[in-house]
């Protein structure tokens, strides 16, 4: 395969083991079981939203509302157990997150899939529209009591212990949760239809409605899967903080789409895979968790991230125009 | 109405079609045998299209039956369609750019069986099959964006035999192919027949599948005007039916003034496009530019008008240097450029169509950094009504105007900022008979008007009609310079695509 090199995930690939070098020569301590825990850790969320994320750029779309789901979704949980059943277990809690997070998509899907609008507008739309009604309607303080069975979940760990040097790891059970919503999204996408339909309308909707495809059925199942998706990420990401935050997650929409589309995923639809998504997001992660091992102060963040997308895409994208010029 | 045949694989009777008034089809009936081939000619809006649409179940008929396989068939979807053994291939051929060959090919058919789950290994197979019975080898797990446009269409009708396809129906095949790609079609489709599957091409450059042809049924102006066999057609005789004219429109025979020159092009060069382009024109000819589709027709017209940048070679108007890849520099030297995609590259749609005239020229109208609002919307709307655009109101959006009528707007702006030289890019692309012929003598007008036009087209009897003279590009390189009335179409076509 001569594409292989020229393939996001490769140069991704490249850029996260050369970070690594380089955060491992100059300091020793960057290459242990901790810092992998953690960056870990920190992956969870934003790779669970990223997956989702993909999934509808995938299909010719783009969701910017995911995060106004995911924190909506969270905190009406938390508050809706605090008040009526603060003692509901922890996998009962995250049904509800998932739920709630799947009736917003579906309200995404309305617009999209119902009225044919586009999904930038409908999704910049949404994302004020389900913030606001939160901090307006549902509350905007933040909740550290939570309860008890969610601020549980986030001290089940699969493994925890001290290295040799006496530095603290641990792996949280969340965990478990990016790695199912990784197959699960994986097998839809590569071993059902409606997964292929979601390739094929990112790859021509004309084409799709001429061959028979259900183009709104597919959109509907596209943005209430990713809403459940943000439903889950959401109450993961207030159990692991033990802090139910009405003003946390959103801001980081451009982040996890940056990471996406690093990962090789396409703005005009039809291309994404699922290994890309994780290693964009492996890169943001470090590179917002570790740039300063590298000596490179944490106010160049953005700066980096920015740089590290206008290559990662901009190489590609440029080639891809010299060929088309060429062919012209 | 005619008896029933049941022999018949396709048959329909006394199909009408109406849209808010229009006629679109009227009293048409339409038979294909099994293993048939059929082509089904007439020019842009004599109802070809629409007769297809009803039989691919994309559109009802108003009235009239359909039969496949004798059975009557009512409320038809693409998808019952499809299940039928109807099966259609666009001209664009519907593909998915981002999936591979094997998976394009089966796609309709595991569609088709209500599959829920998806078996690379299953698809690889079909596809495999499919492409054996035809004897073509094109890799399984190419991405079908990669592939050249002939190889599309091979997967297009791999896809539809996938599908048990018992009727093709193939939407302009010949346009993009080279002769030797439009042989290697007509062998498949020899093979098909000879396998009991039905044809039908629709087109309206038919000369090239005439061969391979059963019978030939001709739309003009929703009725069908001619039936018969294949071999009392010819080129001429089907122009003639789809066109309603004895004769095609005269050329204006080789450009016989001895006006000075106009423009000077010499060794314009653009790796992988153009290679060593020199031409000259004279003030008042009409200049033809063609060749097939990659041959570097359209990467040389946008570089005459600077929108793609050569790598070396000279442009001269009136003796004055024309700076190369500099649209702005083009225009201000007074050429205009009208592109073929006139939808997405030359008119702002949403926006009113005195707006879209006016827009060039707002430089002129200027008073002191004010737009003098007034004079500009006079002149556009004096443009308009020269080149006699049909539109209730000027305020209407361009939307609204039919193709021919965008033509005319797209020219009345150029028009309007007095050009030396127009460059129009497939004229009469997606316009209808009536206003094609309109285009025409505008076409003509401008020339006698001493304006220097370059029309770049693949529509031969265009060319034919309103140059003096005609360059023939292949493989990035011109090959052949014919002065006009000196040619008949069918040699045209031979020194395009040998």
């Amino acid at each position: 395969m001569t594409s292989l090199i020229t393939r996001n995930e490769t140069l991704v690939a490249v850029v996260i083991v050369l970070f690594c070098i380089i955060a491992a020569v100059s300091d020793p301590n960057f290459l242990t079981v901790t810092t992998l825990s953690d960056l870990l850790r920190a992956s969870i969320v934003l790779g669970i939203l990223a997956v989702g994320a993909m999934l509808v750029l995938i299909s010719g779309g783009i969701d910017v509302s995911f995060t106004a789901v995911a924190v909506s979704a969270m905190y009406m949980t938390t508050k809706f157990s605090l008040a009526f059943a603060p003692e509901m277990p922890w996998f009962l809690i995250f049904t509800l997150s998932v739920l709630l997070g799947a009736g917003l998509g579906a309200i995404n899907a309305l617009f999209i899939a119902g009225f044919g609008l586009p999904t930038l507008i409908v999704t910049l739309g949404t994302l004020s529209v389900f913030r606001g009604f939160l901090l307006t309607f549902v509350g905007s303080d933040r909740i550290s009591a939570l309860p008890p069975d969610m601020r549980e979940f986030s001290r089940m760990v699969i493994a925890r212990g001290t290295t040799e040097s006496g530095d603290f790891y641990n792996l949280p059970w969340s965990l478990a949760a990016l790695v199912a919503v990784v197959l699960l999204t994986a097998f839809i996408l590569h071993k059902t239809m409606l997964g292929r339909s979601i390739f094929a309308i990112g790859g021509s909707v004309e084409s799709a409605r001429r061959i028979g495809i259900n183009v709104r059925r597919t959109q509907v199942f596209v943005y209430v899967y990713v809403g459940a998706l943000a439903g889950l990420a959401g109450i993961l990401h207030g159990s692991m903080n033990r802090m139910a935050d009405p003003f946390s997650l959103v801001g980081l929409e451009l982040s996890v789409i940056a990471a996406v589309v690093l990962g090789g995923a396409r703005l005009i639809g039809g291309y994404g895979t699922i290994t890309g998504t994780l290693l964009g997001v492996a890169l943001i992660v470090l590179v917002q968790n570790s740039l300063i091992v590298i000596g490179i102060p944490s106010t160049w963040q953005s700066v980096t991230i920015g740089a590290l997308i206008l290559l990662g895409t901009g190489l590609p994208a440029y080639q891809a125009k010299r060929a088309a010029a060429r062919a012209g | 109405m005619g008896s029933p045949d049941t022999d018949a694989l396709i048959e329909m009777r006394g199909i009408t079609k109406r849209y808010a008034g229009v006629t679109a089809l009227d009293e048409v009936d339409f038979v294909v045998a099994p293993g048939e081939a059929v082509c089904l000619a007439g020019e842009n809006g004599s109802g070809k299209s629409t007769l297809i649409k009803v039989l691919s179940g994309v559109e009802q008929p108003t009235e009239g039956t359909i039969r496949i396989g004798g059975e009557r068939m009512t409320g038809l979807t693409p998808r019952r369609a499809a299940a039928a053994g109807v099966l259609v291939i666009f001209q664009d051929f519907s593909l998915f750019p981002n999936l591979t060959v094997a998976e394009n090919i089966a796609f309709v058919s595991e569609l088709a069986e209500h599959r829920q789950f998806f078996n690379r290994r299953a698809a690889r197979e079909t596809a495999r099959r499919v492409l054996e019975r035809i004897g073509v080898d094109i890799p399984l797990d190419a991405r079908v964006e990669h592939l050249p446009v002939a190889h599309k269409q091979l997967v297009a009708i791999c896809r539809a035999l996938a599908c048990e396809a018992r009727l093709i129906i193939m939407d302009e095949p010949t346009t993009a192919l080279t002769e030797r790609e439009v042989r290697r079609l007509l062998g498949i489709i020899r093979l098909l027949k000879d396998e009991g599957v039905a044809v039908v091409f629709v087109s309206h450059k038919l000369a090239e599948v005439l061969e391979v042809s059963e019978k030939v049924v001709v739309l003009r102006n929703g009725r069908k005007v001619a039936e018969g066999p294949a071999e009392d057609f010819d080129a001429a005789s089907l122009t003639r039916h789809m066109t309603g004219r004895d004769v095609a429109r005269a050329s204006p025979g080789a450009f016989g003034g001895t006006a000075e020159t106009l423009l000077k092009v010499e060794a314009l060069n653009k790796p992988g496009s153009f290679s060593n382009v020199s031409f000259e024109m004279r003030r008042g000819e009409v200049l033809g530019i063609t060749g097939l589709l990659g041959s570097g027709r359209t990467s040389l017209a946008k570089a005459l008008f600077g929108l793609v940048a050569p790598d070396s070679g000279r442009i001269t108007l009136d003796g004055q240097n024309v700076p190369l890849g500099d649209p702005v520099a083009a225009a201000r030297a007074r050429i205009g450029y009208v592109p073929e995609d006139r939808l997405t590259e030359g008119l702002f749609l949403t926006q009113s169509i005195l707006r879209n005239v006016a827009v060039g020229r707002l430089d002129s109208h200027e008073r002191r950094g004010f737009l003098d609002m007034k004079a500009l919307i006079g002149e556009a709307g004096d443009w308009l009504t020269r080149l006699k655009v049909k539109t209730p109101s000027l305020s209407a959006p361009v939307t609204s105007l039919s193709g021919g009528n965008q033509q005319r707007v797209a020219l009345a702006r150029w028009l309007a900022r007095a050009p030396k030289m127009l460059i129009l890019n497939g004229p009469s692309v997606g316009v209808d008979v009536g206003s094609k012929a309109e285009i025409h003598d505008i076409i003509r007008d401008l020339g006698a008007q001493g304006l220097g036009v370059i029309v770049i087209s693949d529509d031969l009897p265009e060319l034919l009609a309103t140059c003096h003279r005609i360059l023939v590009m292949r493989g990035g390189e011109m090959v052949e310079e014919i002065e006009g009335g000196s040619i008949t179409e069918t040699e045209l076509a031979h020194k395009m695509a040998s």
